[in-house]
C-alpha cells in the first residue's frame, strides 16, 4: 500500500508537469519516501530504497528512471555517514537528496546553453521523435535569433514526431515532418542531426527511441555530424554489445512487459546506437566525446 | 656575448659574463646553474693553489658534453634522451681531456669560452630533460655509474636495442659485474626485428653458470630454466611462479651485518632479475609484480626485526597473488557471465587461463553455449585449452587460424585473453590475436578482451615491431614422414626464420574490456591507470 501510494505520487508528478524528466519525478518520489521512511537501520533504509526503485521501474520502464534512481542512491550514501544517530543520518541524506534534485533540475538548461552555439544561422536540423531536451536546445537557439529549419521523423509506432512538430510550430520554428523511411532521402539536405537519449551507456553509445540507429548509420554514411543531448543522470551502467544485448526490461513499455507473455511478438520501443557513430554528446558535465563517457562514469560510480 | 676572453682577473670576468647570460632566464635550472657557478668560482680560486681533480671532474661533467661530439651524438640519437643517459659514457673519456688543460691563467679565458658554451649546451640538455616527466637536472651533477641511472628517466630498454653495439657492450659489462653469464643470440635475424634478442632453446643459460652458483639463488635458477624451456608459460603462470620463487628467496635471506634489510634485499634481487631477463624477457605482469615487491621491501621500517620483516613480506606477496590474480579472476568471471547468453557460440584463441576459467564458470552456472577453439603453429597452445574445456564437458570445435574466415559467420562472440594492456588502449597478446580481432570486426562479431588490472602497463606502443619477443627459430621446423623441411636453414644465407611471440591489437577492433574493476571500453585504460596511481 505504501508502495502503491508512492507509485501514485510518481504518476501525479509526471501528469502535473509534463515538462519534468521522468527521472526527476522518480527522484522526487524517492525523496518523499526517504522522508516518510520508518526503518531503523541504514541497511534497511537502503534496501527499502532499492525496492522502491524497482517498483518505480515497473511503473515506467524507461532507462532514465533506473539510472536516476541508482545515481540518487549513490549520491546520498556517498557521504561518510558517521553520525551515530539514525535520524541525523537521515537528515543528512535528505539534505543531500534535495541538493541532488536541485542540481539536476537545472541540467536541462545547462545542456541547452552548451549546445545551441553549435547551431549556425541557416542550419537545417534533423531530429528524431519527441525529446524535451532537444526542444529546449532549439528553443534557446531560436531565442538567440538564429534562423534554422527542422525536419522531424514521424517516429512510429506512437507518432511522437508529430507532437514535436506541433510544439516547434508554437515556437515559430519552420518544421517539416518526414516519414521514418525517408531519412536516407532527406539526409543530403540536412547539416546536422540532433537527438535526445533515454540512456547513455558505458561504452559511450546511447539508448533511444527505435529508429535512432538507422539515423546514425545514415548520417555517418553522409558524413553529417550526429549530436546527442542528454542530462548526466541518464548515464547508466550498462554495456550492450549489440541490439540483442540490451536488457528486455528496457525494450518495451512497462504495461507491455506485465501484460504480454511472449515478447517475441512485440516490437521493441528502443534501440542501441554504438559510440562509433556518435560525434559528440552534450551533457551538463560538459561536451564529451563518446570515449569520455566511460571516464565520467568511473568518476561518478567509483 | 661576453666571451671576449680577457686575460686579466679571469675569475671575476667569468662570473660577470656568466651571470649576465644567466640573469635573463629565471628557471629552476638557471638557479641551480648559478649555484653551481658560485661553487665553481670558489674552486677556481682553490685551483690556483692546488689541483682538485675529483671535484673538477664532478663539476666538469656538464662541460664534458661538449667534447668529442660524434660518439656522444650518435649515442643520443637512438635513445633520444637527455644528458643523464649519455653523461656517464663521456665522463671517463673526457676526464683525461680535462685534467690535461691544467688550470693556468693563460688557459682561463679559453676555458671560460668553452665553459660558457658547454654550460649553454648543458642548459639545453636540462631543458630537454625537464620536458621528460620526472627527470631531474640534478642527474647531471651526480657522478652516475653506468647501470644505476636515475630510475625516473625513461629510456629505451636494453632488450630492444640489440643492434646497437654500444648498448650491448654496456649490458655485457653490467652482467659481468653481477656475475651473470651473457646469453648469445642464435641464427640469422630478419632485418625488421634485428633489434631484438633471439635465443635458442638448445643452449640454456644454466649451461654457462658455474655450480654452485653463489650469486643466484637455486630457486631462481630453476625458474629461469623453466622459463627458457617453455615449461612455465602464460602470463599469469609466470607471474605466480616468479612470486613463489621470490618468497623462497626471502625465506632463505639473512641480513648481513651492518646492512639494512630494506636496502640490501632490493640490491640482492637485481642480479636475479637480470638473470631471469636473460633467460626470457620479462613480461609486463612480471614487471608490475617486481615493482610492487620492491616498493614493499623499501617500505619496511628500519627498526623492524628481521623475522618480522620477512613474515610481513611473505604475507604481502600472498595477498598480492590472492587479490590481483585469484580474486580478480572471480570478479572478471562474474562480469563475463552476464555477457554469455544461452545459445551463444564463443570463439577463443590459444590458451588463456583467464578465458578458460570464465568458460568453466559459465558452464557451471548452466549457460548453454558451445566453444570454437582457434589454434596456430608453432606453439599449438589451443590443444591445452581444448583439453581443459572438453574435460569439463563443454562442446568444442577445433580449427587452425587459417580457417578463421570460414567459421566466423557461425560465431556470436569472441573472447580473448591479453598479455598486457598498454596505456594508449592497445592490447598486447599472443601473435594472431590482432588477426582474429580484425576479421571479427569485418564480420561484425563483438570482441571481448579479458584482462586483470595488474597487467595494465604505462607503455605506449602502436605496432608490433618496436618491442616484441623472438622465440627459437628452430621451432618452425616440422618433421613429417621422416623428412624435416628447413633442416639446414642456417646454410641458406638469404633465409631467415621468424618466430614472433606477441602482437598488438588497436582499440578500434576491441568492443569491450572486462577487468576486475568492471566493464570498460578499450579507450578507458589510461583512466584506470590514473585511478590506480591515485590509490597508491
Amino acid at each position: 500500500q505504501e508502495e502503491k501510494r508512492l507509485v501514485e505520487y510518481f504518476r501525479t508528478q509526471v501528469r502535473q508537469d509534463p515538462e519534468v524528466p521522468s527521472a526527476v519525478a522518480a527522484i522526487r518520489t524517492l525523496l518523499e519516501f526517504l522522508k516518510r521512511d520508518q526503518s531503523e537501520t541504514i541497511l534497511g533504509l537502503r534496501e527499502n530504497l532499492t525496492q522502491t526503485i524497482r517498483r518505480l521501474e515497473e511503473a515506467d520502464s524507461s532507462v532514465a528512471v533506473s539510472s536516476g534512481g541508482e545515481l540518487f542512491l549513490r549520491f546520498i550514501s556517498l557521504t561518510s555517514l558517521e553520525h551515530p544517530d539514525l535520524s541525523q543520518c537521515k537528515k543528512v541524506m535528505v539534505e543531500r537528496g534535495e541538493l541532488f534534485l536541485k542540481k539536476i533540475s537545472l541540467s536541462r538548461s545547462k545542456v541547452a546553453k552548451l549546445c545551441h552555439t553549435f547551431i549556425k544561422d541557416g542550419a537545417k536540423i534533423l531530429t528524431h521523435s519527441s525529446s524535451r531536451v532537444v526542444l529546449k536546445v532549439l528553443e534557446s537557439a531560436a531565442a538567440d535569433k538564429k534562423r534554422f529549419t527542422v525536419y522531424v521523423t514521424e517516429s512510429q509506432p506512437d507518432s511522437a514526431g508529430r507532437q514535436m512538430a506541433d510544439k516547434l510550430q508554437n515556437l515559430n520554428i519552420p518544421v517539416t515532418v518526414v516519414l521514418d523511411a525517408a531519412v536516407g532521402y532527406i539526409m543530403e539536405k540536412v547539416d546536422l542531426v540532433i537527438v535526445g537519449a533515454e540512456g547513455v551507456v558505458e561504452s559511450g553509445g546511447i539508448i533511444n527511441k527505435i529508429g535512432t540507429y538507422q539515423l546514425a548509420v545514415c548520417s555517418k554514411a553522409h558524413n553529417k555530424p550526429f549530436y546527442v543531448v542528454a542530462e548526466s543522470f541518464k548515464f547508466v551502467r550498462l554495456y550492450p554489445l549489440n541490439q540483442q544485448d540490451v536488457p528486455e526490461r528496457f525494450k518495451y513499455k512497462a504495461d507491455t512487459l506485465k501484460a504480454v507473455e511472449d515478447l517475441a511478438e512485440e516490437h521493441p520501443m528502443i534501440d542501441y546506437t554504438p559510440p562509433s557513430l556518435i560525434t559528440l554528446i552534450f551533457t551538463d558535465l560538459g561536451v564529451l566525446t563518446p570515449s569520455a563517457v566511460s571516464d565520467e562514469l568511473i568518476k561518478l560510480y567509483l | 656575448m661576453a666571451d671576449c676572453g680577457e686575460p686579466d682577473g679571469p675569475g671575476n670576468k667569468d662570473d660577470i659574463a656568466r651571470s649576465k647570460n644567466e640573469g635573463k632566464e629565471l628557471t629552476k635550472e638557471e638557479k641551480q646553474r648559478l649555484r653551481k657557478q658560485k661553487k665553481q668560482q670558489k674552486k677556481h680560486k682553490e685551483r690556483k693553489n692546488e689541483k682538485g681533480p675529483s671535484e673538477t671532474e664532478k663539476d666538469e661533467t656538464p662541460v664534458s658534453l661538449l667534447p668529442p661530439p660524434p660518439p656522444v651524438a650518435t649515442q643520443k640519437a637512438p635513445s633520444a634522451l637527455p644528458a643523464p643517459a649519455s653523461a656517464p659514457i663521456p665522463v671517463p673519456a673526457s676526464a683525461p681531456f680535462h685534467s690535461s688543460p691544467a688550470p693556468s691563467p693563460a688557459d682561463k679565458p679559453a676555458k671560460s669560452k668553452a665553459e660558457l658554451k658547454a654550460e649553454r649546451r648543458a642548459r639545453q640538455e636540462t631543458d630537454r630533460a625537464a620536458k621528460q616527466p620526472g627527470s631531474s637536472s640534478s642527474g647531471i651533477k651526480t657522478k652516475v655509474p653506468l647501470s644505476e641511472l636515475n630510475p625516473v628517466v625513461k629510456r629505451l630498454p636494453e632488450h630492444v636495442q640489440v643492434d646497437d653495439p654500444a648498448v650491448v657492450k654496456r649490458l655485457a659489462k653490467k652482467l659481468e659485474r653481477q656475475q651473470i653469464p651473457l646469453r648469445s643470440d642464435y641464427g640469422y635475424k630478419v632485418s625488421l626485428f634485428s633489434h631484438l634478442h633471439q635465443y635458442s632453446r638448445k643452449a640454456p643459460l644454466t649451461q654457462l653458470l658455474s655450480i654452485p652458483s653463489t650469486v643466484i639463488h637455486p630457486s631462481i635458477v630453476r625458474l629461469g630454466l623453466q622459463y627458457s624451456q617453455g615449461i612455465v608459460a602464460g602470463s599469469n603462470a609466470r607471474s605466480v611462479a616468479l612470486l613463489h620463487a621470490f618468497k623462497q628467496v626471502i625465506r632463505d635471506y639473512t641480513t648481513p651485518p651492518n646492512e639494512e634489510l630494506s636496502r640490501d634485499l632490493v640490491n640482492k634481487l637485481k642480479p636475479y632479475i637480470s638473470f631471469l631477463n636473460q633467460c626470457r624477457p620479462l613480461s609486463a605482469s612480471m614487471g608490475n609484480a617486481i615493482k610492487y615487491i620492491k616498493k614493499e621491501i623499501s617500505n619496511i621500517p628500519s627498526q623492524c626485526k628481521e623475522e618480522e620483516a620477512k613474515t610481513k613480506l611473505l604475507k604481502c606477496i600472498d595477498r598480492y597473488i590472492e587479490e590481483k590474480i585469484v580474486l580478480a579472476a572471480k570478479a572478471i568471471s562474474k562480469y563475463a557471465i552476464e555477457k554469455i547468453s544461452d545459445g551463444d557460440v564463443i570463439l577463443v584463441y590459444g590458451c588463456s587461463s583467464l578465458v578458460n576459467h570464465i568458460l568453466c564458470e559459465a558452464f557451471e552456472k548452466s549457460r548453454k553455449f558451445r566453444v570454437i577453439v582457434v589454434d596456430s603453429r608453432p606453439r599449438l597452445e589451443g590443444r591445452e585449452a581444448l583439453r581443459r574445456l572438453v574435460q569439463r564437458g563443454i562442446s568444442c570445435t577445433y580449427v587452425l587460424i587459417s580457417a578463421l574466415s570460414y567459421i566466423l559467420p557461425e560465431v556470436s562472440k569472441v573472447f580473448l585473453g591479453a598479455h598486457a594492456l598498454l596505456a594508449n588502449g592497445y592490447v598486447m597478446s599472443r601473435v594472431g590475436t590482432s588477426q582474429i580481432a580484425l576479421v571479427a570486426r569485418t564480420f561484425n562479431v563483438p570482441v571481448l578482451v579479458c584482462c586483470e588490472t595488474y597487467k595494465f602497463c604505462e607503455r605506449v606502443q602502436t605496432d608490433s615491431f618496436v618491442s616484441n619477443e623472438l622465440d627459437d627459430p628452430d621451432d618452425l621446423m616440422v618433421t613429417r614422414k621422416g623428412k624435416t623441411q628447413l633442416e639446414n636453414w642456417q646454410d641458406v644465407s638469404s633465409l631467415g626464420l621468424l618466430n614472433l611471440v606477441y602482437d598488438v591489437t588497436p582499440p578500434d577492433f576491441v568492443d569491450l574490456v572486462i577487468t576486475d574493476l568492471g566493464m570498460i571500453p578499450c579507450t578507458s585504460v589510461p583512466v584506470v591507470l590514473r585511478v590506480k596511481n591515485l590509490d597508491q
